[in-house]
């Protein structure tokens, strides 16, 4: 990490001058969601409800999970009409 | 002054005046919610408003906890917000206050001073807004209704000043000046238009991931930022110190606004931050905040009459506190009075009394400093009084043992 800037350097306001993506929150998980692309059908709901923009969807594909930001919440498996996603310990 | 605009001169009461001045302030946004001795400046601007005669959109809100967030909401979106509040509507904004100020968001609202519960009181002392002087909000109080007109015109360009940005505080005492009418000289509605410019967020440079793009310091679809998200122990006490430093600039655009709008108006007082009243060749010096110091030019004139050699010095801005001009009217008096219109329980003295006196802790010749604490719940405080107080601060040459605290006007 570079260094702790003085308030000089700093926007006002508490405006962040980085995005917080670089900080790994994916290890505050429990369970992690895994999906079976057997049964997936790219509705999309899991996309649409991830509350953390962890689900990776361009529309076509299959969707993929960012697992270094995904809390592992599980909404995206509780609203998943096929129960393509699964949670999983680890 | 010579050079000063034809003005109208119309009977209005201290709220309708700061009413007035928000009408002619391009607002973009009023929230507010009624409380007496508000009320008025909220009827007012809501009947301007219906009458087509002030463009600003009012948001009635359910409290004012909602009145300040809508304010704030409005502000960090952009535009130009103004609310009003007073006594126990100040103290349920408590939470937003400090949001609002570290957000650095320019919002501009009139503190009708009430006296906080309980027992219920809705007359005038300092102690609501005396308690937020540690908020982040800029301080200015008024003395008369056109006063208030003329501070709520200032106060836009305080807050909105790029080397401020801050929240201003405009303060008339309730009942004294709120619904007293008086003779208040309004501006032509373009002079004000022009004074105070329409709302121009700041830009800053910002964030280093889009680049190094100089954006407006608000909300904005095209740049989206968060504005005060999260900070721990890395960068909390920088934004603070942001705060601190915007704070000491402040009184020399206050003084440099004050002036602009002096010529314009032909109406000043004192530097912006200190309004003396014969004090340079005083022997004692009274110091106060708010209407009161109106009666005390009056008891000083009576005593200068008698040959006693008393000045008065009104604090408009208690925040940022004018300590070195304190210090400079301070040097070479025989001794101070301190009159505070709010009580801080358990403390040696009122806010203002402490205050002076650690101003003064660093001249090497000290004047002695006796406090006063009057006018609680709205206690009359009548000429003879002040005059009390000012004969005693005259006749008192040494600092007391301990510091020495009167309680004027009230019964034991």
């Amino acid at each position: 990490m570079s260094a702790l800037r003085g308030w000089k350097e700093i926007p006002i306001a508490g405006i962040p001058f980085e995005p917080a993506v670089k900080y790994k929150t994916g290890d505050w998980r429990v369970f992690r969601p895994v999906i079976d692309n057997e049964k997936c059908i790219k509705c999309g709901l899991c996309w649409m409800f991830c509350p953390d923009s962890s689900i990776i969807w361009d529309g076509d594909n299959f969707p993929t999970v960012d697992y270094e930001h995904c809390k592992g919440c599980g909404i995206c498996a509780h609203e998943c009409p096929t129960k393509a996603i699964e949670m999983v310990r680890g | 002054m010579a050079k000063s605009v034809q003005q109208r001169m119309m009977s209005l009461n201290g709220d309708e005046a700061v009413a007035w001045a928000a009408r002619q302030s391009n607002v973009d946004v009023v929230a507010a919610f009624p409380i007496t001795p508000q009320t008025i400046i909220m009827e007012r601007i809501a009947e301007f408003i219906h009458d087509g005669l002030m463009d600003s959109e009012i948001i009635r809100v359910e409290s004012e906890h909602s009145a300040l967030s809508a304010s704030w909401g409005a502000s960090i979106a952009g535009a130009r917000a103004f609310t009003a509040t007073a006594a126990n509507g100040l103290a349920l904004m408590w939470e937003i206050l400090y949001i609002v100020a570290s957000s650095r968001a320019p919002v501009v609202m009139a503190v009708v001073n009430r006296a906080l519960s309980a027992p219920i009181n809705i007359h005038c002392d300092h102690s609501d807004s005396m308690g937020a002087r540690d908020s982040g909000w800029i301080q200015i109080y008024s003395e008369d209704a056109q006063e208030a007109y003329d501070n709520t015109i200032q106060a836009f360009r305080i807050a909105e000043h790029e080397n401020v940005q801050l929240p201003v505080m405009v303060m008339l005492d309730g009942f004294l000046i709120s619904h007293t009418m008086q003779n208040v000289q309004i501006l032509p509605e373009d002079v004000v238009s022009d004074f105070v410019g329409y709302r121009k967020p700041s830009r800053i440079k910002l964030p280093e991931f889009y680049g190094e793009k100089e954006i407006p310091l608000m909300l904005n679809p095209k740049y989206p930022i968060s504005i005060g998200p999260l900070d721990l122990y890395d960068y909390y006490f920088e934004h603070k110190m942001q705060q601190i430093e915007a704070m000491k600039r402040a009184p020399e655009v206050i003084k440099e606004i004050h002036k602009e709008f002096a010529e314009i108006s032909g109406r000043s007082y004192g530097d912006g931050l200190l309004d003396p009243y014969r004090a340079e060749d005083a022997d004692a010096l009274i110091m106060g905040i708010g209407s009161t110091m109106g009666t005390m030019k009056a008891v000083v004139d009576e005593l200068r009459e008698e040959g006693k050699k008393v000045g008065s010095v009104r604090i408009r801005t208690f925040r940022p506190f004018p300590a070195d001009e304190i210090r400079e009217l301070a040097s070479g008096v025989s001794s101070l009075g301190v009159l505070d219109r709010s009580a801080s329980f358990g403390a040696e003295g009122g806010p203002l009394f402490m205050e002076v006196r650690s101003a003064l802790y660093s001249l090497k010749d000290r004047p002695p400093v006796l406090g006063y604490i009057y006018g609680l719940g709205g206690r009359d405080m009548p000429p003879r009084l002040l005059k009390k107080i000012a004969e005693e601060v005259l006749s008192t040459r040494e600092e007391p043992e301990r510091p020495r605290v009167g309680y004027p006007g009230a019964r034991e």
